[in-house]
């Protein structure tokens, strides 16, 4: 699968990390973790933009520009929500900015890339449903810009 | 704010401390605490001042068959640990404290009783605004000498079961309600891991294991509370033997704690087999 370039680097990168490299890199991206803007959104969060299945509480919103593209901005409420918050970083750094219809092309198996043993039981379907969300939304707004 | 432990009415309350009392003994050379997690990356997100991380796969179970660890590997995680045979454990946690109630469960079969529980884990902490740091301490290796592992007081396996309830001895399913009716064959939002029948155990009683927890923080309900869901409601006996069991034995370490420690149930097992076991094994009595 191709994925935008951001992404794809990124993954690839991730393939050369040792467990504990990888585990280093993914708190350092959570570390990098800024909220939804409040000129986006504020609390109480929309219900419709909660995340399904996700033990970390996390929100998501994409933001349609003119030129097609969307940017991307979380919540993860849970303060245990460390892989969340990763994760969402990633998803902002490689995806704001890149056209609706690639954003939907991305499916949640990058979630396994990325996190490999760190993906417990309980966190993984949570992560891939963050994906999901993003897809799902991308696919909106793809749909929003095709003509009837 | 929960209760004090003290005044909660517990069988044996000396098992679990409260935050403040972990902040009190951060420094206390007599104490080690342990941080067992779901969540890989918690520990080093972030942990106490002082605290060690022990991760119930690699660290508590057999690297090759479906057991625990050998007495040998015991004393090895332990002598790692810094822990001496007289050192205080507190265990912690995600999850309301199931790992680090399976962690407890998993260091009594080799006889460390010395061992306590942080009441509402590491959420509560956390949400206290207490310390936390990402330093991993480094602790002098010790000499530990473990018991050879003695399951029989704390675990059943799945003949005990079959034998269990031949004479309708009492067992706990603390699994979701969903999973208890056969309905879903995992927990709401966890992975299938692969059993092949739903249902649960002939005359298991249905008593999900987080009704145990005070839902704002995690703390155990007092004993008032607990007597009523388990005993009362569900009219199980303390002083009768009792099984519990879940999908791998994690949230039943839990129930296995609340019902051993806080009620003071005189014979309690958890079945660590547990639904992964039994769903997919062939012949065995299913109830829906």
């Amino acid at each position: 699968m191709t994925y935008p370039e951001k992404l794809h680097d990124l993954l690839d990168m991730f393939e050369l990390f040792d467990p504990a490299d990888r585990t280093s890199m993914l708190l350092s991206y959570s570390d990098q973790f800024r909220e939804v803007p409040p000129e986006v959104a504020v609390r109480p969060f929309d219900r419709s933009h909660q995340v399904p299945h996700c033990e970390s509480d996390a929100y998501v919103w994409a933001i349609r520009q003119p030129d097609g593209t969307l940017d991307l901005h979380f919540a993860v409420e849970n303060p245990s929500g460390v892989s969340a918050r990763a994760l969402a970083v990633i998803l902002q750094k490689t995806l704001s900015g890149v056209q609706a219809a690639d954003i939907a092309a991305v499916d949640a198996s990058i979630v396994e890339r990325l996190f490999r043993q760190n993906i417990s039981m309980g966190k993984g379907l949570g992560l891939m449903s963050m994906v999901q969300a993003v897809q799902s939304l991308a696919r909106s707004a793809v749909a929003q810009d095709t003509p009837a | 704010m929960a209760t004090p432990i003290a005044e909660r009415g517990y069988a044996h309350p000396d098992v679990l401390v409260s935050t403040d009392w972990v902040q009190e003994h951060l420094h206390d050379p007599k104490v080690r605490l342990i941080e067992s997690d779901e969540d890989t990356l918690l520990y080093a997100s972030g942990h106490l001042p002082g605290a060690c991380n022990v991760d119930w796969t690699a660290d508590l179970n057999d690297q090759v068959r479906r057991d625990y660890i050998s007495r040998a590997a015991f004393e090895g995680l332990m002598s790692r640990l810094g822990v001496t045979n007289d050192t205080s454990v507190v265990f912690y946690g995600d999850k309301n404290n199931w790992w680090a109630t399976y962690a407890f469960w998993v260091f009594q079969l080799f006889g460390h009783s010395n061992a306590r529980v942080m009441d509402g884990g590491r959420l509560k902490w956390e949400k206290e605004g207490r310390p936390m740091t990402r330093e991993v301490p480094s602790y002098a290796r010790t000499q530990y000498k473990a018991s050879d592992r003695n399951d029989l007081p704390h675990r059943a396996y799945q003949n005990d079961v079959l034998s269990h309830i031949r004479t309708q001895g009492q067992l706990v399913d603390v699994r979701s309600p969903e999973e208890y009716a056969g309905t879903r064959l995992h927990m709401p939002d966890y992975p299938n891991e692969g059993a092949l029948r739903g249902g649960h155990i002939p005359g298991a009683k249905s008593v999900p294991w987080a009704r145990a927890v005070n839902p704002d923080d995690g703390t155990f309900k007092p004993a008032s509370e607990l007597k009523k869901l388990y005993c009362e409601d569900q009219r199980l006996s303390p002083s009768q033997e009792t099984i519990a069991y879940c999908r791998i034995g994690e949230r039943s370490s839990h129930t296995w704690f609340a019902l051993k420690y806080l009620l003071g149930f005189e014979n309690v097992r958890n079945y660590d087999g547990s639904w992964t076991e039994w769903g997919n094994s062939v012949g065995v009595p299913i109830e829906k």
